[in-house]
This record gives structure tokens, sequence and C-alpha cells, in this order.
């Protein structure tokens, strides 16, 4: 059964003022939560881990078992730390939802806190979206307020704050460890692993880091039970996700489903390519996963079909593109990105990302030399395996799956401007005037 | 010395093919070393926390013991060698060896390769690893990022961005070794710099030891910068004499002259650091008032005259003298030195009255020193090592960041690295009590006694004493009854750099070299006997009583060394006495004592002398020359010798090389200590007092000519309680007055909250006399009032 939309997270998001308390509990919220209460805390990790919910952000790690892997004998306060530093280009998934239903989350913070023994959880939110952080602060002050949170919660005897940090707009803070030291207070770059935060995480104490949206299922698997939630999905990735889709569709947004629709499918709920245009390639999980082009259409968009096809499932953003689109334009735009984000902590992503912006600017410009394609792909090598966190694989797999579907049109670069080859405003989505000649950026 | 790691705690790992047994813990890059392999590295280093940041140091590990391998290379710097592993370098493995070399060309992009006008060029990691593990040629024809140059860190540190490979070793020194977190990294990417707060310059005694960490030329010190090739250069390894730490140096000369000195590296002692008193303090025997010629007083006046005559003059004013002598040594000099400054005051002049301290004193401190310090067993000693594996350590009226740098360094890190609980009876929690974690007991100085008195400690207790105790009398007293009591360990740790050793030589009026004493027939003859003449037996004078005496007329002559008047607590009095005797100076710079003296004899300075140091650990610490004398200027040694001869005796040697064979053939005292006279601590009355100690970096005339250096000195502030300025009516007024019983003196005020109350806080600064002058010394009653900002001179 993949071939329907299940709204279960989204199901809410149309409603009128669905951010608020009332709405949220109208619609059966905070039902999982008292179930979970009447549950001991290990019960509830077991519900998690049998429902085999999969991390959302990006790895697929399983939930519960990344709950269990905290060690409970540490005298240490426990921690949950809610990953909402979403920035990846291409990736909405968990903005729309704090914006929408921010009380999801909260509950779901509520009750996987409870799971791991934790009294404190701080949500990290990525800090250009003002909006869903007022949201999200509103959220978790009428929880205070209806009793849900703070002592005593719903009189279980369960105590939990919640602190809602706003970053300071840094991609690498969406790594767990560069989140952790942002949080405390450092420079946000990655910290050396082992120590791992389930051991010695936030302020050196046991922590459990997880994606917004991982946590935002967790109630309705405590509401419907795990059952129900492995009732969707494939063998090995179960239940249901929010699927992205951007670019040149004719209806881009959230599209929920189970795990192993295809990108066929969700195009087609995508109201299809735009008018007159065909698919050229996607992303299936954001900048950082290998694009894919219109041949793997009925892959399996789960965690192993996607690995399969020597990409990942990442956040489940397809970002689409038609065949007016410039690749080489497109990679030297992600690559801009990973180089202005790149933490500086390693020499490989530093330096590598600056060398290869500066060889995409040439072949985008057409004044790229003979072999310098070769000497992307040879930087990209470089760079691979090399570096501190993953930010740098992130910015090469684009290189290196770009050039490998589509070599010619960077060859193009030896002696012709990408803006001439395929002329930006065909792509656009919408009337650009003199698109064509700002690329000099 | 560390003890012998057990068997269990070895493993076994594999490098390059190569077995190799290292301590259970080692990092894959360190145990490569052990096998002889040296693996490029930038951010790494051996006494900084690993931090991966550079990657140069990737290596393929085939088998991470446990019959698997890392896929990817592994960096060597971050992995933990464990048993059974097997880890390929660049020597065996063409993955590690390709991975060298594209991190390497990575680095490069950014860097302007501008060695030919670098000052790191010849000696650069950077340019040698390049050189070994990197390719021929770079295929990067980009762009590269340029920085306006270079931007000061401090007045001491300059800092060229573009040549930064960002490795962090330079903060993470910052961090981690000195604790003064003033630079830090700031943007991201590749616009990644070190930078300092806006407005807040790098502040640390310390900072000389990131340009020398620093794996490029990116940090420099104004002070060397573009003053040499280090090819060019000529190193000497000698020890630095601007304290008592005995910290190994390494000087670099050219043509002659010292153009810089390094950390040399000396695991027991300062591993690899250096404070910038000790690096950047080099020039001050070069300064206008360097004395090249022997100078005798004519008609009141100093005039340059020929080696001959001026012995003449020197021995002709001695005889007149004759018992009536006594002889100050000051605290810079070397063991052999002091050695001979010893044996000449007691052969020679025929009197015990000799003593080094040329700055306040107590008796009670000497009976202390002869007590417990003097040649005592090396078992009872205490080393770097010992305080690093201490479970406790008091610090007694004892500032460790400025008065011995590298202690301070070495509490810090047994501080953060292994819990050691530091307790310090001090007035205030400074800033460097709180960087190794003390727990203050806020005493006034004059309950100093007391507080020692209730201190809780056991013989695993370390407890360290400086020089401040002088000062405080009953100190001493109190310290005796608790070490005695509880068997705990303890430490004397003067400030200057030949203490020790004149304290071994002998050079204090009721002791003898190694122990011996004036007042112990047994131990007095047998001094007798090596030395060949009847030694006297009348106690001696100290420094003070000396001055004293002098200005009384009961002394006829003075035989000085290198100090100033100015280092006394009492300048006017020893002036006084400098005065009227008749003085026999020997210096190297025209001192405020030279310049009243009727016969100056110029003598060597260090850099071009040999010999040894005791440091505060009485360990043997070599000075080697390291420049040669081109100058008129003869030895102490070989200046005393003469002065014997003229006066009819002879020492028997006239070089440190000689002086040290007999010093080392002299017997140690085993024989028992005298006891200490109890000196009651005085009541203590309910007024302010003063507290005060010299800060590292102030206008000590051994940091002359250093500019740069002196420029960082900290502001020089009065520290207060806030209860205490309320109490004298002064809660909003930015300026003090301090009075004492011959002068006042105004200072801006530092509300400091953890001053004790009843105490105000200023630093010694010797040169400009302007505490001594007043009359107040530390635990003096001081009279305190609100005082308008002092008008800057010239308005």
């Amino acid at each position: 059964m993949t071939d329907t939309l299940t709204p279960v997270l989204t199901r809410n998001w149309g409603q009128p003022r669905s951010w608020t308390l009332d709405a949220y509990q109208a619609q059966g919220g905070y039902d999982g939560l008292k179930k979970a209460l009447a549950m001991t805390p290990v019960e509830v990790m077991n519900e998690v881990k049998d429902a085999n919910l999969r991390g959302r952000g990006g790895a697929g790690f399983p939930t519960g078992m990344k709950w269990s892997f905290v060690p409970q004998d540490n005298p240490n306060p426990k921690y949950l730390v809610v990953n909402g530093d979403e920035s990846e280009p291409g990736t909405c998934k968990d903005i729309p939802l704090l914006m929408a239903s921010p009380h999801t989350l909260v509950e779901g913070v509520i009750i996987s806190s409870y799971a791991i023994n934790a009294h404190t959880a701080f949500i990290y939110i990525r800090g250009e979206v003002v909006h869903p952080i007022r949201r999200v602060r509103q959220a978790v002050k009428e929880a205070y307020d209806a009793g849900l949170l703070g002592k005593n919660i719903q009189g279980s005897g369960y105590d939990l704050d919640i602190i809602v940090h706003s970053g300071a707009g840094a991609y690498i803070c969406g790594e767990e460890t560069a989140l952790l030291n942002s949080l405390e207070g450092l420079r946000g770059q990655p910290r050396l692993r082992p120590p791992f935060p389930a051991v010695a995480g936030l302020y050196a104490s046991p922590t459990v880091v997880n994606n917004v949206e991982s946590i935002a299922t967790v109630p309705s698997i405590l509401a419907y039970g795990k059952d129900w939630f492995t009732s969707m999905g494939t063998e090995k990735s179960k239940g249901f996700t929010i699927y992205s889709l951007s670019g040149h569709v004719a209806n881009p947004g959230q599209y929920e489903a189970p795990l192993g629709t295809t990108m066929r499918q969700l195009i087609e709920w995508a109201g299809g390519i735009r008018e007159g245009h065909e698919l050229k390639f996607f992303t299936p999980g954001g900048s950082s996963t290998p694009i894919l082009t219109a041949d793997a259409l009925d892959t399996v968009m789960d965690f192993e079909g996607l690995a399969a096809a020597g990409t990942m499932l990442g956040t489940k953003a397809m970002q689409i593109f038609d065949e007016t689109t410039s690749i080489v334009r497109t990679t030297r735009r992600w690559v801009e990105f990973y180089k202005h984000e790149s933490c500086g902590k390693c020499t490989p992503c530093r330096e590598g990302t600056w060398w290869l912006s500066q060889l995409l600017a040439r072949l985008e410009a057409g004044t790229a030399q003979e072999g310098d394609v070769d000497k992307l792909l040879s930087v990209c090598d470089d760079i691979t395996g090399k570096s501190f966190c993953t930010l740098a694989e992130g910015a090469v797999a684009c290189v290196t799956s770009a050039v490998r579907h589509f070599r010619e049109e960077f060859e193009v670069g030896y002696h012709t401007p990408a803006w001439e080859h395929l002329p930006y405003a065909r792509s656009a989505l919408f009337p650009v005037a003199e698109a064509d000649k700002e690329v000099k950026a | 010395m560390s003890e012998p790691i057990p068997l269990a705690q070895m493993i076994t790992v594999t490098i390059d093919g190569a077995q190799v047994s290292v301590p259970k813990g080692t990092l894959a890059i360190r145990a490569a070393e052990a096998a002889g392999v040296a693996i490029p590295r930038f951010c790494d280093h051996p006494l900084l926390d690993p931090v991966g940041a550079c990657r140069q140091c990737l290596v393929e590990i085939t088998d991470a013991g446990n019959g698997r391998g890392f896929p990817k290379p592994q960096p060597s710097c971050t992995t933990e060698a464990v048993d059974g592993m097997v880890i390929k370098t660049q020597v065996t493995s063409q993955i590690a060896k390709d991975a060298q070399e594209e991190i390497l060309e990575l680095v490069l992009v950014n860097h302007p390769l501008d060695c030919p006008i670098c000052d790191k060029g010849g000696e650069c990691p950077l340019q040698n690893q390049s050189l070994a593990n990197g390719r021929t040629d770079t295929r990067f024809d980009g762009v590269k990022l340029g920085y306006p140059k270079p931007i000061s860190l401090s007045e001491l540190i300059l800092l060229d961005r573009e040549r930064c490979v960002l490795c962090a070793r330079c903060t993470r020194f910052s961090e981690q070794i000195s604790g003064d977190p003033f630079i830090h990294l700031v943007e991201r990417g590749a616009k990644s710099q070190v930078a300092i707060y806006p407005d807040q310059p790098y502040d640390s005694y310390f900072s000389g030891n990131v340009t020398q960490i620093c794996p490029v030329g990116a940090l420099t010190s104004a002070d060397y910068r573009f003053s040499a090739r280090p090819f060019d250069l000529r190193s000497t390894v000698t020890t630095c004499e601007n304290c008592a730490g005995g910290c190994q140096i390494r000087v670099d000369s050219r043509h002659g002259e010292i153009r810089r000195r390094l950390a040399g590296e000396n695991p027991q002692v300062n591993e690899e650091w250096s404070c910038d008193k000790g690096r950047f303090g080099f020039a001050s025997g070069h300064q206008e008032d360097r004395l090249t010629r022997p100078l005798v007083r004519k008609n009141g006046e100093l005039v340059p005259v020929s080696w001959p005559e001026a012995i003449d003059a020197a021995v002709t004013g001695l005889k007149r003298a004759r018992l009536d002598v006594g002889v100050i040594t000051g605290g810079r000099l070397t063991v052999e030195t002091n050695y001979t400054y010893s044996r000449f005051a007691r052969v020679v002049l025929h009197t015990n009255s000799i003593d080094f301290r040329a700055r306040a004193q107590s008796d009670e401190e000497a009976q202390f020193l002869a007590r417990y310090i003097a040649s005592r067993p090396s078992e009872d000693r205490v080393t770097y090592t010992d305080l690093e594996n201490a479970k406790k350590v008091v610090l007694v009226a004892f500032e460790p960041e400025d008065e011995s740098p590298m202690i301070f360094l070495r509490l810090r890190k047994a501080n953060r690295k292994k819990g050691l609980k530091v307790v310090s009876i001090a007035p205030y929690a400074s800033r460097g009590a709180t960087k190794i974690g003390a727990e203050i007991i806020p005493t006034r100085p004059t309950d100093v006694p007391q507080a020692i008195r209730n201190l809780e400690i056991d013989a695993d207790t370390i407890v360290l004493a400086g020089v401040q105790l002088a000062q405080i009398p009953g100190s001493f007293t109190a310290l005796s009854e608790k070490i005695e009591q509880s068997g705990a360990r303890l430490a004397w740790v003067p400030r200057r750099a030949g203490e020790v050793g004149a304290l071994e030589a002998g050079c204090l009026p009721g002791l003898l070299p190694w122990g011996h004493l004036v007042s112990d027939d047994d131990s007095r003859d047998r001094m007798s006997d090596f030395w060949g003449d009847r030694l006297p037996s009348t106690p001696g004078l100290s420094a003070v009583e000396l001055f004293q005496a002098a200005s009384e007329g009961k002394i006829k002559a003075l035989v000085t060394a290198g100090f100033e008047a100015a280092d006394f607590p009492d300048p006017d009095a020893v002036l006084a006495g400098v005065e009227k005797a008749f003085v026999v100076s020997l210096e190297n710079r025209l001192s405020d004592v030279a310049a009243q003296a009727n016969v100056v004899l110029p003598v060597d300075l260090l850099e071009t002398t040999e010999g040894t140091f005791l440091n505060w650990e009485q360990r043997v610490c070599p000075v080697d020359e390291a420049v040669p004398n081109m100058r008129a200027a003869m030895t102490e040694i070989r200046v005393l010798a003469a002065l014997a001869e003229g006066l009819g005796k002879t020492l028997g040697f006239r070089t440190a090389a000689t002086a040290r064979i007999e010093i080392e053939s002299l017997p140690i005292w085993e024989g028992p200590r005298p006891a200490m006279t109890p000196v009651e601590a005085p009541e203590t009355s309910k007024a302010i007092q003063l507290a005060t100690w010299r800060e590292l970096i102030d206008d000590s005339r051994c940091l002359d000519g250093a500019n740069s250096v002196q420029a960082t000195a900290r502001e020089v502030v009065a520290r207060i309680a806030p209860q205490t300025l309320r109490d004298e009516g002064m809660a909003t007024s930015t300026y003090v007055r301090l009075t004492g019983a011959k002068g006042s003196v105004v200072y801006p005020i530092v509300v400091e909250p953890t001053m004790v109350d009843g105490v105000i806080w200023v630093p010694f600064k010797a040169r400009s006399w302007e505490l001594n002058r007043t009359g107040l010394a530390m635990g003096a009653e001081v009279i305190l009032a609100a005082a308008p900002a002092p008008t800057k001179e010239g308005e």
C-alpha cells in the first residue's frame, strides 16, 4: 500500500488556526501522550522500537534503538534535543510542520523525553525562520499553561521543561554534534566522536538528538499503535513520511505518503511536470543526495530502494528540474551553498569547496579549460572520505552525480557559457527580466 | 621520573609492518613515532587536545584490532591505537600517501606561498612537509584569499591571516594551556580566521608560544619579525635567567647578537613552553647604560680607567675597611659565580656578612631556608612532575602566574587533566588563581600565619611558599610548625633564577656551601678544611643590616653584584649605606647602586658566559655561552680572582668550569639543622592593609629593550573589595590615594568582589619606586582616600 496519500502529520495543516492547542486537541491531539503516561518509559521506548520508526533527518537510524543507547545508570541528567535546523537546499518538511502544527512536535517531545527519562528537552530551530519559532514558543507556552509541561504533567508525576532555542543560521548546526556545540554557546562545529552524544552529548551528559519529523511521528505511534504504523511502508522502511516536492512540477508542496512510494507517483500527485516540459533530473532527498534522472522514476522511495540506486532517501526533498535547466548552473549553486556553509574546521571541506566553486564558475561561464571536468572530479575524489563530518560528502555528491549523468553538458563549459547553452529565463517558474545576465555573482 | 608502565597496560600495534609496543591510550600518530615513522601533521600537537581538523595525518588502517579495517583513510591524530591494530602510513600505503598528498594540495589552495619573505621560511612545517609529503606541483590555478596584512592580536603578536592553515593550535593553546581564551576562530569556511574580541587584545603572559607552535608563518612576534632567516641563525640551548623556573630555552643569534629566544624542550621542566618574559626579555644588557670599561670615582665623578687601575683602587679600598666589609650578590648569578662570591667573602674578606637577598627579607626566612631547603636530600625535594601528580597543592602567599609561570602552567595542566585541588592563601582570587581552579582562603597579609595554622593538610599535600612570606612576620614559623606536624611536602619558590643557587653556595650570613653552618663548629671546620683557611665564626649581617651598618659607619666597604636599590622595600636606606661606604660594584649596567659606587667593574652578560642555575626544584640547569664576548668586560669569577690576588689570597680558580669542579667535590652537610627561633606574628589591627607582589610583566629592568612585551603589561590598578570601598566612603570613587609613612601614591580603582575586606592590592613596581617611596610594603597599614584622576605628564 504505497500508492495513496496518508496524511497523519499533515492532516490538520489546512484546518483553521491549526497551530493552537484547542484546534490540535479537537483533532485528538495529546491522546498519544495520555497513553504514553499510562505506560512505563521502557514500554514507550519498546513501542517506538517495535514500530521500527527510522530517523527522518536523513540517515534513517532506528529512533527507538537510539533511545536505548542512553545509559540510564549515568548519574548526569538526560537530554532530548530536537534538531530543527532544517537548511538543506530543497528540504522543506520540518518548517511547515512547525508552522502549521507545532503541538504535534511538542507532544512528541513530551512522550520521547518520558521514554528516555529526560526532564529537559531542547528544540533547536534554524534561526532564519522567525515565524515558525514564534509558533513553537507559543505552543510550548500553551502546553505549560495547560499542564502538559512543567511539574507533574497531567498528574503523572513526570516533570519536563522544554527550551526552544533559535540557531544563528548555520547549515552545519544540523550536524548533531555541531548543534550541541551551538546549543552550549560554542562555535557551531562538529565534535570528535567518540564520545557519542548518547553517552556524552549536551553538557557532557547522555543526549538523544532526533529530527523534528521523527519526534512528531511518535504521538501517532502511541495513539494508534505500532501495528497501525507498521501496516504502512515497506519491509524495512515502515510508516509514512513527508515528501516535499519543489521545482518544475505543477503543484509543488508536501505530500505525506507511506515510505516506498515511487517518484512517478509523487510527480503524478504534484500534477506532473509543468505543462509542455519533461523531467531532466531530480534530487531524491535534498541537494546532498546524488541526483537521479527519468530512468529512476519507478525507484522505490525508501531507505533501501534509493541506496540500491546509488543515492539516499535523505530528507525526502525532491527538487525537480525539467529539460530547460542547466545542470552546470544548478550544481554551481549547490556548491556555492556548501562553500558558504562549510564550517571551516577541516581542510578538505573548507578548501575543497572553495576550489570546486571556482572550477564550476569557469564551467558555467564557458571559460573552463579542457580537462577541467576531470579536475573537478579529481578534486571531488580528494575530498571524499577525508573530511571531518559529512557536510563535504554532500557537497561532492551533487557534483559527481551531475557529471556522471550530464558530463557532455559540463564539457560545453570549455567553450560556451551555460546561459547561452540553456538560457536561464526558460527554466524560471515566473517571468524574469534579463535573468540570463545575472549570472556572474 | 614517571613510573614504568605495567606490561598489562601496553598494547602492540603494527606500523608499516613493524610491531611496536605502546601504552594503552596512545594515539596512532604517536605509535607511529614510536616506530620511527613521522606522519605529516599540522593541527596535532602532543600537548594539546586532539582536534582532527587539518586531516593531514590520514593513514590506512587495514585492521582496527578486530580483524576489520576502515573503509576510508583515518586521521592518526584522533585514532587511538588498540591492540592488534594494523596501520599503514604513507611509507607502505598508496592510499595513505595519496590522501596526504591530496590534503597537502588542498592546504596550499589558500596559502600564499610567500616563503621568500616569510619569517617561517626555512623552519616551516608546511614547507618541510610539502617537500617530504607533497606533490611537486599544484593543480590549483584559481584565486586565493587575500587579507590586509598583518593585524595585531596584541602589541606583541602579529597575524598574517592569509598564511594561516586554520590548525587551531594557537586557539587551543590559549584555551587549554594558558587559559587565556582571548583569541578564537571566527567566520566560517575558507574565510575562517583567528581573531580577537573587538577592542580587547590577546592578553596573556604566554602569547609568544603561539608563534612557536604555529606550523606556518601566520603568527609572528613584533619583536623578531623580519629580523633574521632561520638558516642564518646560530642556536644555543641554555637556561632562562628571568625566573627560578629553570626553563630550557634555545637562543638564536646572528653576527654575535641574540635575535630571538624559543622555548626549549624539557618535558620535566617547561615541557615545550615559555613565558613571554623568558622568551622576549633578553635585550636588557644591550641598553645605553651597558658598562664596558672599569670606572673609578675621582673627584666625585666615575671615570673610565684601565683594569689594573680599577682593581688596585678596589683592593686599596677593601684593605682599608679590614673586616668591616660585606657582600651582597643579588639573585641573578649562576651557581659558580655565587660560589665564588661565597668563598671570596669567607676566605678573602674573612666575613660572614654575605647575602643574596636583594629584596624584602627576614631573619626568619634565612633560618627557614637553612633548616628546610638548603642541600636537602633529593627525596625531600619537589619537582614539576610531583606537582602534576599531586592530590593537593597549597599556595602560601605565592602567586604562580606572576612569580613562577611554569609552575602556573603545570598546576593548570594538573587541575584540568587530573583534577588537582589547589588551595591558595591569598588576599583575593586573582586571574591566575582562577585559571588553576584554586580555592581561595581570603587572607589579610598579617593573618597569613594564622591561615597557615588553620590549613587542613597531610603528607599527600605539597605546600609552595614564595618570597612574599619574607614580608610577613611569623609566617615561616607557622609554616615550619605546620610542615612538621602534617608531614606535608614543601617547596620554596623564589622569583629570581640565582636564588636557589646562591642559597646552596652559602650566600647567606649563617650558611656555608651545601648546607654547612656557620654556627656549627664541626660543620664550619669541615668547610675550613676544604678551603684550607680558618673561616670566621662571628655571625654575619644580612643585606638590610649591612646597608644600615654602612650608613652608621660600622661597615666600611661593600662588594655588590647585580641588583638595584629599588629592589628593596626601603631603597633610601640602601642608598644611604652605599653613599657612606666604599663600594665595589660588579655590574653590567649602571644600576642605581653602581652609579653611587667607588669602583665599578664591568662584568659579562649571562649570554656570554657559562655555568649552571639551580631552579626551584634544586635541579641543575646548564647555562651555555650563546654569543661570544666582544666587549672589555670580564666574568665575575675572573674579577673576584683578581681582587683576591690583590688582597693576598688565591681563590684557586678563574673560570666557571674549574669552579664547578670544585663545587662538585664539596662535601654536603648532612648533620643536624638548626632549629628555628619562633617569631610571633604581630597583633593584627583593623586598619586597612596593603597586599602586593610583583607581576610577571612590569617595568622590571630585565625587560628593558623588550618594548613590545612591556606594552602587554597589565594595567596598574588598585584592587579593593566593594565593602571596603563603601566603608571608606569611596563607593563612587574611581581613583584612590594610598598614604604610607613616607608618602602617597594614586591608582585607578578596580572593584574586586573576591578581595578580603580591609585590604587593598596594588602591584609592586620596583623600578618606579612607586610603592617603596611611600614606605608601603606587604602588610603595611595604609590610609586610603578618594583621589582625582592624576594629570598626565605634560598636561
